[in-house]
């Protein structure tokens, strides 16, 4: 037991310091006006805007769950990897140059604008409010689950001490104080992953760098054959559950939709030009892609170790692994000898009964010859006593964990602030706003968010999957779309945008609902199945993507031409040198 | 504000350059698709849709369209994003764009 506490204290002593180190940052870059607010004074250097991207980006799912989802489905977690980094290259090539060209602060103010209609602004702040939404409040149950595993506090009392630690942040810095927080928190977040990922790589294949033990060993191998001998299909086996077309369906739409997430986008406001945002794109993607070539290459090695020290083993074996015991008593990990050998196998399907859709481990599935049930989880979670690391390893993945969430979660909140305070109070309530209402409204409006966002932590929605699955949706039907044809089509006009908007957010909205109805309402049955052939919930978004752009431009040209000024704006957008034209009508206006 | 006056910002102090800012548009475009192409291979082509003929063939110890679409797509994407700004950085000096090198440049809030 003394290696136990050797950690939690180590987890103290690691989670404090980070989080002075963040509450230093926070209260030495604290700000007072409105564009340090939202928009750090638009004085990020492109690599410190790079980082803080990606650890904005990088939320607790990429961190713990990630790696573990890839393991279970091998070839098609290809899904996440090439979807959650080809959008950058969307993004740095058609979306960030112009839109910090355009200036501003939010992507309803470009929406706003540049189709010259209040209605698309309205229709822009409630997308980009039901997607940070939905996104933040899975952060705070990520931040309460990581509390309650590492400190040993009850999940919800982890989701309080995670909501007051964004709250301050986020009121007291604003975008400037969550961006120079963001930094740090990457910094740890990236070691606390590289370091034990590098530690199994060297353990399992003696290369340390995980993405060169990944391609030249034989892990790969020894992997798919141990698969087939247990009955499962080859672990680097194409469309083993999804059709090709679905992949390349899912796959694009978290590309689009990355592209489309107000939260990536607005950080591409801070940086000081043009062509910072252009670099700054690569360096948030490259920080990135650190993570996200790590993460397959563990997915493998985690599965090899697992089937390869729990299947076959005796009972007495199995109990001397400490990493077992460990993970065992928090429920990720159990094992049931089903068929009384002595001796424990893995077999395809769940070990264990579901009652309501949910594992019930106290039951054992008598139809399967499973004998473990092992949560996605542990892959990445149980990696450092796995590879035998010290104590402090651990709970740097703890601090890793912490700031993978908390670093997603502020600047989320940031975006929903901005949407009420900016998008509603300012450009439609009150334009005669000063300065301080307006940062003060904006805070007022961060604490606001960090409640629902609480609320939701301490009681998830049953079908949060679902609800991700339509925040990329939405975003690759509507903001995607309307944004590249306001910049690379100047013949685009309002009425085009609005109709686009309207068909490619309704046929996605109608699409998930449907299929996914006995989750969302609890129907007996989906409304119908997957008839769009057969493309699934997560990759319709595609569909409404397309669509959206062949609506807008069709209704674009059968209507009048948008006003010689809009044209001009775009003409605008389109030369880095050019003043901003939105810089030079606040200038006016303040 | 939902009719912003930009009549006010286009008068450029780049006037004398205007019939050189068409060309620039074309070459940034271009550049755009041909790497949006490779985007569209790498990822999509070798990771997704011929990612069982290439899996026919070995790289170290994977096969080489689950390389694709496990490591090798990612590395291009970040090559990409690289490449397109320093191509843009020097676009943009050729058509005297960059504002880090304009002595007087044009106003900016802030």
């Amino acid at each position: 037991m003394t290696d136990l506490s050797a950690v939690q204290v180590w987890t103290y002593v690691l989670v404090t310091v980070t989080f002075m180190f963040y509450l230093y940052i926070g209260w030495w870059a604290r700000v007072r006006e409105s564009s340090g607010f939202y928009v750090a004074g638009r004085g990020v250097p492109a690599i410190a805007n790079g980082a803080a991207t990606a650890a904005d980006w990088m939320s607790a799912a990429s961190f713990i769950s990630m790696a573990g989802l890839i393991s279970v489905m091998g070839y098609d977690g290809s899904i996440y990897l090439m979807g959650w980094t080809g959008g950058y290259v969307l993004l740095a090539l058609l979306l960030a140059p112009y839109l910090r060209k355009f200036g501003k602060y939010t992507v309803p103010d470009f929406v706003g604008d540049r189709y010259y209609s209040d209605t698309a602004r309205v229709v822009a702040v409630i997308a980009a409010l039901f997607i940070s939404m939905t996104y933040v409040a899975g952060q705070m149950r990520g931040v309460g689950i990581v509390f309650s595993r590492f400190l040993e506090v009850p999940i919800n009392v982890g989701v309080v001490i995670g909501m007051v630690i964004v709250a301050f942040f986020a009121v007291l810095g604003g975008m400037k104080g969550i961006t120079w927080t963001q930094v740090a928190q990457y910094g740890v977040l990236i070691l606390a992953f590289l370091i034990p990922s590098s530690a199994l790589a060297l353990k399992l294949t003696g290369q340390p760098i995980p993405q060169l033990a990944f391609v030249f060993s034989d892990l790969t191998e020894k992997l798919n054959q141990i698969q087939v001998d247990l009955g499962f299909k080859e672990y680097t086996e194409p469309f083993r559950d999804k059709s090709l077309l679905d992949v390349l369906c899912i796959t694009v739409a978290l590309m689009v939709g990355t592209a489309g997430l107000p939260h990536v986008i607005v950080r591409f406001y801070t940086v000081p030009n043009v062509r910072a945002a252009r670099w700054s794109a690569g360096w948030a993607l490259l920080f990135i892609a650190l993570l996200y070539t790590t993460a397959p290459a563990l997915a493998t090695f985690a599965r090899y170790n697992l089937l390869a020290s729990l299947n076959g083993k005796t009972i007495e074996e199995i109990e001397q692994l400490e990493w077992v015991a460990s993970w065992e008593k928090t429920q990720l990990l159990k094992y049931v000898d089903k068929n009384g050998d002595g001796r424990i196998q893995i077999a395809p399907g769940d070990a264990f009964l579901r009652t309501d859709g949910d594992l019930n481990l106290a039951q054992p599935n008598p139809a399967t010859a499973n004998e473990v049930y092992f949560s996605a989880d542990i892959i990445v979670l149980s990696t450092p006593e796995v590879a035998r690391l010290p104590a402090w390893v651990i709970a740097l993945v703890a601090a890793g964990g912490l700031a993978a969430a908390l670093s997603t979660a502020s600047g989320l909140l940031l975006v929903i602030s901005s949407s009420i305070a900016h998008d509603i109070y300012y450009r439609l309530i009150r334009p005669t706003a000063s300065e301080g209402q307006r940062v003060m409204v904006g805070r007022i409006c961060v604490v606001l968010a960090v409640i629902v966002a609480g609320y939701f932590g301490i009681n998830p929605m049953g079908f949060v999957a679902q609800v991700v699955a339509f925040a990329f949706g939405l975003a690759a039907a509507s903001f995607f779309p309307i944004i590249i044809l306001g910049i690379f089509d100047s013949r685009t006009n309002r009425t085009g945008a609005i109709w686009g908007m309207i068909v490619g957010l309704s046929f996605v909205v109608i699409y998930i609902t449907g299929t996914q109805a006995h989750k969302i309402f609890g129907t007996d049955q989906p409304w119908f199945g997957n008839w769009f052939f057969g493309i699934s919930a997560e990759g319709i978004g595609a569909v409404g993507m397309v669509l959206n752009v062949v609506v807008t431009l069709v209704v674009s040209r059968l209507t009048a031409a948008p006003p010689r000024a809009i044209r001009e704006m775009v003409e605008s957008i389109r030369h880095p040198d050019h003043p901003a034209p939105a810089l030079i009508l606040d200038e006016e206006s303040e | 504000m939902a009719n912003p006056r930009s009549e006010t910002s286009t008068p450029s102090p780049n006037d004398k350059h205007r019939h050189l800012l068409d060309p620039y548009w074309r070459a940034n475009q271009r550049l755009i698709w041909t790497l949006l192409a490779i985007w569209a291979l790498v990822s999509l082509g070798a990771g997704i849709l011929f990612v069982r003929q290439l899996n026919a063939i070995q790289l170290g110890g994977l096969p080489l369209g689950f390389f694709f679409a496990q490591q090798g797509s990612i590395y291009v994407f970040v090559l990409l994003i690289f490449f397109y700004a320093w191509r843009m950085d020097r676009l943009d000096h050729k058509f005297r764009l960059d504002v880090d090198a304009d002595p007087t440049p044009p106003p900016q809030a802030h």
